[in-house]
């Protein structure tokens, strides 16, 4: 089975900051993939380079097969034109840490955009979907709400189920909890257990260790630009090998 | 555009009489056993505002006689103000404002996703634009337009080829000169509204999979239009007096009724008037329709919808029996 993501040797820097220095890495379909790490390490940053919101400077990224944002012909690469892009990245969902849910749309408003806009879907179509996938999310009762008229875990539920309209194979989760209190991180991390359990492949940018150890398939351990260790969640959070990654968790557990 | 769920707050004093909390289960925080007393305190005096308003009162009063004393023709102010030429200007006027703006408006829109666009040609394009005509007096741009035949007699576009005296009337001068130099500040409203928006909501619009012509569009535009609303009310109600220089091409509008009457009958300050009391109407209304315009965009933006003037009326009319609510 092709990897759902496979990374090889993916370097990015913006000017003269290197922040991605090699990253070798694949992601089999179905996992939930866990990337942790101390801020700055470059975890988001390799995170938006899967569905090219970050252009990477080498390397090369592949997901489900496909090589992202550049088509190769013999040894040459082509880059993608705008539309191919966008074509990509239907496939690949992402929640973001700040929700980004779009302020002048209701709850379901925000779910049926992309469906509608993108795939061409009829409203009606589109918005029963979406009333599902909200209900799926434990918001039923709030489809008509603006997103300022939402907690912060409901929005970032309603980006969570926004993203889930497009049926992606992939879902990309940047500190989906950081932005919470702590009383609503539960309710976030309930839905994405949910979500594993069905069989998404997920990577999840994350500091809830908590959740890595219980949901997680693999995680992966980055510092500064390159990924220290790796393994399965259980065994790296409790037996870390490398010095950096006990310094991280002696911090953080 | 009322929202039938909006209800006006009950201007009532917050501290209230309660229920005394007898019978309450559980831990409720102690309250005390009497019920607390409504506040009586005598209001702060403001006597600084009783004599700036009498000082006002008395400087209108004086006004008013000055007015009234002064050599005008009252009763011809009163015969024109519905006189057909005056209304047709006023009509005009109205016209020439809602296409010229209409231009400024979608042209402005258009250079200022010109101008940020990652096409160097295209943002180049835009910021010449924009520097030729925000550099220009309007009078100057208008006068040019109108007499553009002089160095164009004929217009030739290959499929259509005209005089270019038929072609460029007042109306068409005073249309292009108005709404082209509106269009290069429009673009630098529209522009500051784009750039407002935060870069988040582009990330997730192209995250799931949208052009970035599409985001624009769907996601960007609808919320900048909070920021660009109320400066372009503001540009509305300028290009109101603006068009007024429009008098000088011999556009019909409302300066160019009046002063034509007045040229006839020689009641130069009257018409003048006239004009002036139909400029402040036209002001006035679009300046109403501009607040609930604003009103309509903030949605999403608060929680709910700040209250109309009618309803802060309302509630100001029962909160006078009541003591002040605090705030100047």
């Amino acid at each position: 089975m092709t990897p759902m993501v496979k990374a090889e040797g993916v370097h990015k820097s913006f000017g003269h900051a290197h922040i991605l220095k090699g990253i070798d890495l694949e992601v089999a379909q179905g996992e939930v993939f866990c990337l942790v790490g101390p801020s700055g390490s470059g975890k988001s940053t390799f995170l938006r380079c899967i569905n090219h919101l970050e252009k990477i400077s080498a390397g090369r990224l592949w997901v489900d097969g496909d090589l992202v944002g550049y088509r190769q012909k013999g040894d040459k690469l082509y880059e993608l034109k705008e539309r191919e892009v966008a074509a990509q990245r239907r496939d690949i969902g992402m929640v973001f840490q700040r929700f980004n849910l779009f302020p002048h749309m209701t709850a379901v408003e925000n779910v049926m955009e992309a469906p509608v806009q993108v795939k061409g879907e009829t409203r009606a179509v589109a918005r029963e979907r979406a009333l599902k996938l909200l209900d799926r999310v434990g918001l039923g009762e709030r489809t008509d709400h603006y997103p300022s008229q939402l907690s912060g875990g409901q929005q970032q539920r309603v980006a969570i189920a926004r993203a889930l309209a497009m049926e992606p194979k992939l879902m990309l989760f940047d500190e989906p909890t950081s932005a919470l209190d702590p009383e609503l991180v539960g309710e976030v991390l309930d839905v994405m257990r949910d979500l594993a359990e069905d069989g998404m492949t997920m990577i999840v940018v994350t500091h809830e260790m908590g959740f890595a150890r219980e949901v997680g398939d693999s995680l992966v351990f980055m510092d500064d630009g390159v990924v220290v260790e790796s393994g399965h969640p259980r065994e790296v959070l409790t037996n870390p090998r490398h010095e950096r990654t006990k310094a991280f968790l002696s911090k953080v557990l | 555009m009322s929202d039938p769920e909006e209800k006006v707050p009950a201007p009532t004093v917050s501290i209230t009489k309660d229920s005394g909390g007898a019978g309450g289960t559980g831990p409720v925080a102690k309250s005390s056993p009497v019920p607390p007393e409504a506040v009586k305190a005598i209001p702060v005096r403001h006597y600084g505002r009783w004599i700036s308003a009498v000082v006002v009162l008395v400087v209108l009063a004086m006004l008013v006689s000055a007015f009234a004393n002064a050599q005008i023709g009252w009763s011809t102010v009163g015969d024109y103000l519905d006189h057909e030429t005056i209304i047709a200007g006023a009509i005009n006027t109205l016209w020439i404002t809602l296409l010229a703006m209409l231009l400024g408006v979608v042209l402005g829109t258009i250079l200022a996703v010109m101008r940020l666009s990652k096409n160097p040609v295209m943002s180049s394009v835009a910021w010449g634009y924009i520097w030729v005509f925000r550099g220009t007096p309007v009078l100057v741009q208008l006068l040019l337009w109108y007499n553009l035949a002089l160095i164009f007699p004929v217009l030739d576009l290959g499929f259509y080829r005209d005089e270019m005296n038929d072609v460029m009337t007042p109306f068409l001068a005073a249309l292009l000169g108005l709404g082209l130099n509106e269009a290069a500040y429009m673009a630098e409203i529209s522009r500051a509204g784009i750039q407002s928006v935060d870069e988040g909501q582009t990330e997730a619009a192209h995250a799931l999979g949208m052009t970035r012509a599409r985001t624009m569009r769907r996601i960007v535009l609808p919320q900048a239009m909070r920021v660009i609303i109320p400066p372009t009310g503001n540009e509305f109600i300028n290009m109101l007096k603006t068009s007024s220089l429009a008098y000088a091409i011999q556009y019909g509008e409302l300066l160019l009724s009046a002063t034509k009457i007045s040229s006839r009958n020689l009641a130069v300050m009257e018409l003048l008037l006239v004009a002036t009391i139909w400029y402040l109407l036209l002001t006035s209304v679009f300046s109403v329709g501009q607040y609930y315009l604003e009103r309509h965009f903030q949605r999403g933006s608060t929680r709910s919808l700040p209250s109309t003037p009618w309803q802060k009326v309302k509630a100001n009319l029962f909160s006078l029996r009541s003591p002040s609510q605090g705030g100047v």
